[in-house]
């Protein structure tokens, strides 16, 4: 993340018992992340507009007796907030619980495995039991792309790849369709991902994907890397002239 | 081209040409009784009358709504020096001895009435619906003739923006859309917020199944809303309008369209409002059926033309809404309240209610009940008087068990609450909540576990979709709801539903999500012996997790995975 | 690419003249993306669904990208995008009617014609949908069967109005317009007014 300029940081906000220094407007998440302390995330990638919707990321803030998203809480004022209890670690797990019950991520075989961030989350919040239901969906496989590849099961709606495409590259071929749990990702007009004329190959998608399903096709379990850091990187290269800094990839 | 409308004269001439008629009959014409036939009950009224050349002393009305809709088509005939008449259930034959009789000899027809000295109709005192079966819809001289728009006059030529903002304030008027929200604080916000461009939106999505409050209001008196609006632009600096109406409600969106019409061509509405420098336009948005679209910001994005999904506040809409610009959402039955309270004053709408929820709520009361319809009643009435009084109470003796207010989002009230007075904080102290206003009385023949399920289901086929809890918690919250109302519950399933409630409501993006548990916590609360008696004991499963009774191998064989 | 010049006959590829409404309904919105929802109102009124083909054309014209299009049709409970059958109930699911036994009436409804709720049957005949609270809980249960709305009638009732409706159908001569068809694009043609 690249260093700040400009009048240093001065409002107080105590995380966790520690009193540290913010910058008027940035986020509590923003705060957190520059001071080392973790709040766990999902929905939320750095370059990309905020997006609320995974609600990992709620905080305890005193005098509020709702749960705010970290992600989205802007410091104006002098702020308590509390990242670690056992009620938030609570609702976290049964949130990453909810996760797994929706889809049909099993790891064991899964392109993503040991490069996903649901998997560590899991591992985060002691998920070894699901007390919910499964869903058992099964969505297809939609590999009619020439490059790349979409397991729906395996998604969880954080509409990473949705907003990298209209943002970033800027051609806005994601969207999210049905509503609820019927909801899912589609391109186009709910075409096959290979016939979206307005796809342009860059990738973007697959890099910032959480999970296994957005993958580069000629992977085995396990080999697919992603690498959500680009977008921040992207957003900021041009100003900061690191292009040749930057290690190619994919 | 015409100048803008003269009210006065304008009422005077309805006063004058209302006066020549010895008769009158006033036929409701809302959703309810259209679908009841009342379309051709006021044709043949008209054509007798007009048949028999009396068109000059006796008037035919299309009105709506009296209220009593479970006793529709209902006709009211006034005539001069007698008490008015109510007709119920008016068919085709009775409708012609009606005709017969009353309008054109002025005898009571011998067919149903109903008395209007009944509870159901002299406890309410209609602030918000004192229009309703008195004007006809589709005629703003009707409406004028009532004194319609003549505190929008007096508040564009005689006070100023911030002098209708404190009345607003001081009459303690609070958002009756369900959370009770201090309405004179939302316009202080949006009249303080900066910007060339300011948005006032009326709310009139009215998802709740079961509450047809502002359906009515808009039905049976469009201009009202559109004078509340006018008001809330007046006062706020808010120079356009929009009415989000659902698009199942196909009446009250070509009445208020209508309603516009006329609006505009009387100079009540567009560049100079009433001949002021006040400018104010108002345009229609239609739903597409999507009860979160209810929600403020899902509704601002499903008027910007896209999903109707919740976004975080803050921002809160009076700091960015519509367009990113500063923008109010009120509901409808809110703003109708505003003309009346700027005619009539502040202190005498304070005067009606209690200390912290002043004025009047209108309810829809349904379900077990020998009088169901439509009501509005002073704040602080009593539940066992809407429910026993007003209500007629329950058909065919059977026993009072709870009554549900706020839908999806709300609790039940059972019978040792019934002394409770109606207000914001002592159905939010009952685990329920005011809600839009439905009021769904439930006998003993009803099982509440049923009916957490019936509401969770609701919730589930709602939810936008955007936030892991709502989403995925809805489904396993009813799939827990449907195990223990099957029969296939165990005590484990009780245990994960609650703590999953717990979950759900606490991190939720919107009340939609956070209020789905709210029916789940209400019964248990109050009926949680309902569950347990339809729980699966858990003696009834062995060491190895195999069922013993019948009952319990059902829950094994339907449990995912097997043994849990 | 429809030539917004011209009149909607000449802009569709296909000719179909009820392109020529749905053209006239965006030229009056000035082409607004904002409108989105509400074109969608007058496309469905028009063609009484919104195929592909339809949605593709809405897009191009207010120069949507396709995915949003069909993310914001596919939010909406009331938009449809199968043909619709000749005739149709909608149960109203709504907590009235619900406590005077909707389910009942859906399961008989599904039962005879074998549709799930927001299916139509194999032969084009019949449609059910369901709906959350049409507000007319006077009259629970409510059900609206080939547009016009009727109250208290029980599951058995139910299936007698839309038999009764269905053999009207057998008696009539052959139409141009199914009564479907007819309605679609005279409330399409309501629709597109409003705007």
């Amino acid at each position: 993340m690249s260093p700040r300029t400009g009048p240093r940081p001065n409002v107080p906000v105590t995380i966790d018992g520690v009193e540290h220094k913010a910058f008027e407007g940035e986020t509590v998440l923003e705060l957190a992340q520059r001071v080392g302390v973790r709040i766990p995330t999902l929905c939320h990638l750095e370059g990309l507009s905020i997006y609320g919707g995974c609600r990992l990321c709620v905080v305890e803030v005193t005098g509020d007796r709702r749960l705010s998203p970290a992600c989205a809480l802007e410091v104006t004022a002098e702020l308590e907030v509390t990242t670690q209890s056992w009620t938030l670690h609570e609702h976290r797990r049964r949130i990453v619980e909810l996760l797994f019950a929706e889809g049909s991520h099993v790891c064991a075989f899964c392109v993503s495995s040991g490069s996903c961030e649901l998997q560590d989350l899991a591992t985060e919040h002691d998920v070894d039991h699901i007390h919910y239901d499964f869903a058992h969906p099964d969505a297809g496989i939609d590999a009619s792309h020439p490059k790349y590849s979409l397991d729906r099961d395996r998604c969880v709606m954080c509409t990473r790849c949705v907003r990298v495409c209209d943002e970033v590259e800027g051609a806005h071929v994601w969207d999210v369709a049905m509503r609820g749990s019927q909801g899912r990702i589609v391109a186009g007009m709910d075409q096959p991902w290979g016939e979206v004329a307005d796809c342009t190959w860059c990738g973007k998608c697959v890099l910032v994907c959480p999970t296994g399903a957005l993958s580069f096709k000629g992977r085995a379990t396990s080999e697919m890397v992603h690498d959500p850091e680009v977008v921040a990187f992207l957003s900021t290269a041009r100003e900061q002239g690191e292009w040749l800094d930057r290690k190619a990839d994919a | 081209m015409a100048g803008p409308i003269d009210l006065y004269d304008v009422a005077n001439a309805e006063r004058d040409a209302r006066a020549h008629f010895s008769r009158r009959a006033f036929v409701c014409t809302s959703t309810g009784c259209l679908s009841a036939g009342a379309s051709a009950i006021k044709q043949q009224l008209t054509d007798t009358v007009t048949d028999a050349g009396q068109e000059q002393g006796v008037q035919v009305v299309p009105t709506g709504c009296f209220g009593l809709c479970s006793r529709g088509p209902l006709v009211r005939v006034e005539t001069r020096d007698q008490q008015p008449t109510l007709y119920e259930h008016v068919d085709t034959d009775t409708a012609q001895l009606i005709a017969d009789d009353h309008l054109l000899e002025g005898r009571q027809a011998s067919a149903d009435t109903v008395s209007l000295e009944l509870p159901f109709f002299a406890r309410q005192e209609k602030v918000v619906l004192s229009n309703a079966g008195k004007i006809d819809p589709d005629r703003i001289e009707d409406y004028v003739g009532q004194g319609g728009y003549r505190a929008l006059q007096s508040a564009v030529e005689t006070m100023t923006p911030e002098g209708v903002v404190k009345t607003i304030l001081r009459s303690g008027l609070r958002g009756r859309g369900g959370a009770g929200y201090p309405t004179g604080r939302k316009w202080e916000f949006l009249s303080l917020a900066d910007g060339d461009q300011k948005y006032v939106v009326a709310n009139g999505d009215e998802g709740d199944p079961g509450a047809y409050m502002d359906r009515t209001i808009m039905e049976t008196d469009p201009h009202r809303v559109l004078e509340g609006l006018s008001l809330a632009g007046y006062a706020t600096g808010a120079s356009q309008g929009y009415i989000y109406v659902r698009a199942e409600y196909p009446l009250a969106i070509e009445r208020l369209e209508r309603a516009i019409r006329e609006a505009k061509r009387a100079k009540l509405i567009g560049r100079n409002v009433l001949g002021s420098d006040f400018r104010f336009d108002i345009e229609i948005r239609i739903g597409a059926g999507a009860f979160v679209c209810g929600e403020e910001t899902a509704l601002m994005k499903s008027i910007q033309g896209e999903r109707g999904t919740p976004t975080l506040r803050p921002p809160y809409p009076t700091e960015r809404g519509l367009w990113g610009k500063p923008t109010m959402i009120q509901n409808v039955e809110t703003l109708a309240n505003v003309p009346v309270i700027l005619e009539r004053g502040a202190e005498w709408f304070a005067s009606l209610g209690t200390s912290e929820s002043k004025g009047t709520k209108v309810f829809a009361l349904t379900g077990s009940l020998n009088n169901t319809g439509l009501i509005e009643v002073p704040m602080g009435i009593t539940l066992r008087e809407i429910v026993e009084e007003m209500g007629g109470g329950i058909p065919d003796g059977r026993a009072f068990k709870a009554a549900q207010s706020g839908g999806p989002s709300g609790g039940c009230i059972p019978a040792p609450y019934l002394d409770t007075p109606v207000d914001y904080e002592n159905l939010q102290k009952l685990g329920s909540m005011m809600g839009s206003g439905g009021l769904v009385v439930m006998d003993e023949t009803v099982s509440m576990p049923e009916v957490a399920r019936f509401y969770m289901e609701f919730c589930r086929d709602e939810s936008c979709g955007k936030c892991t809890p709502c989403r995925a918690g809805t489904v396993k919250m009813h799939a827990f709801l449907d195990r223990i109302v099957s029969g296939v519950g165990r005590r484990r399933d009780l245990q994960h539903l609650e703590s999953l409630c717990h979950t759900v409501r606490a991190t939720s993006m919107c009340g939609l999500g956070q209020s789905a548990p709210n029916p789940v916590f209400s019964t248990l609360e109050h009926f949680r012996d309902e569950y347990l008696e339809l729980l699966v004991p858990d003696e009834a499963f062995g060491p190895d997790g195999n069922g013993s009774s019948p009952d319990a191998q059902r829950a094994v064989a339907t449990s995912p995975g097997g043994v849990r | 690419m429809a030539d917004r010049a011209g009149n909607g006959a000449a802009g569709h590829p296909s000719g179909d003249e009820r392109f020529g409404v749905l053209e006239k309904a965006l030229k009056r919105s000035r082409y607004s993306q904002d409108q989105l929802i509400e074109i969608l109102h007058v496309a469905q009124g028009v063609f009484g669904y919104l195929s592909e083909d339809v949605l593709v054309y809405v897009g191009r014209e207010l120069k949507l990208p396709l995915s949003r299009v069909f993310g914001v049709a596919t939010f909406y409970h009331l938009f449809t995008f199968e043909e619709p059958g000749e005739h149709g109930a909608t149960v109203c699911t709504g907590t009235a009617c619900f406590v005077k036994g909707a389910d009942r009436i859906v399961d008989a409804l599904t039962s005879e014609f074998h549709v799930s709720a927001g299916e139509t049957t194999e032969d084009g005949r019949f449609t059910l949908k369901t709906a959350r609270c049409l507000g007319s809980c006077g009259l629970a249960p409510v059900v609206v069967i080939d547009g016009a709305v009727r109250g208290h009638l029980d599951a058995a009732g139910v299936l007698e109005v839309v038999a009764e409706q269905m053999a009207a159908d057998d008696e009539a001569d052959t139409e141009d317009t199914t009564p479907a068809e007819a309605d679609a694009v005279a409330s399409g043609a309501a629709n597109e007014a409003r705007l």
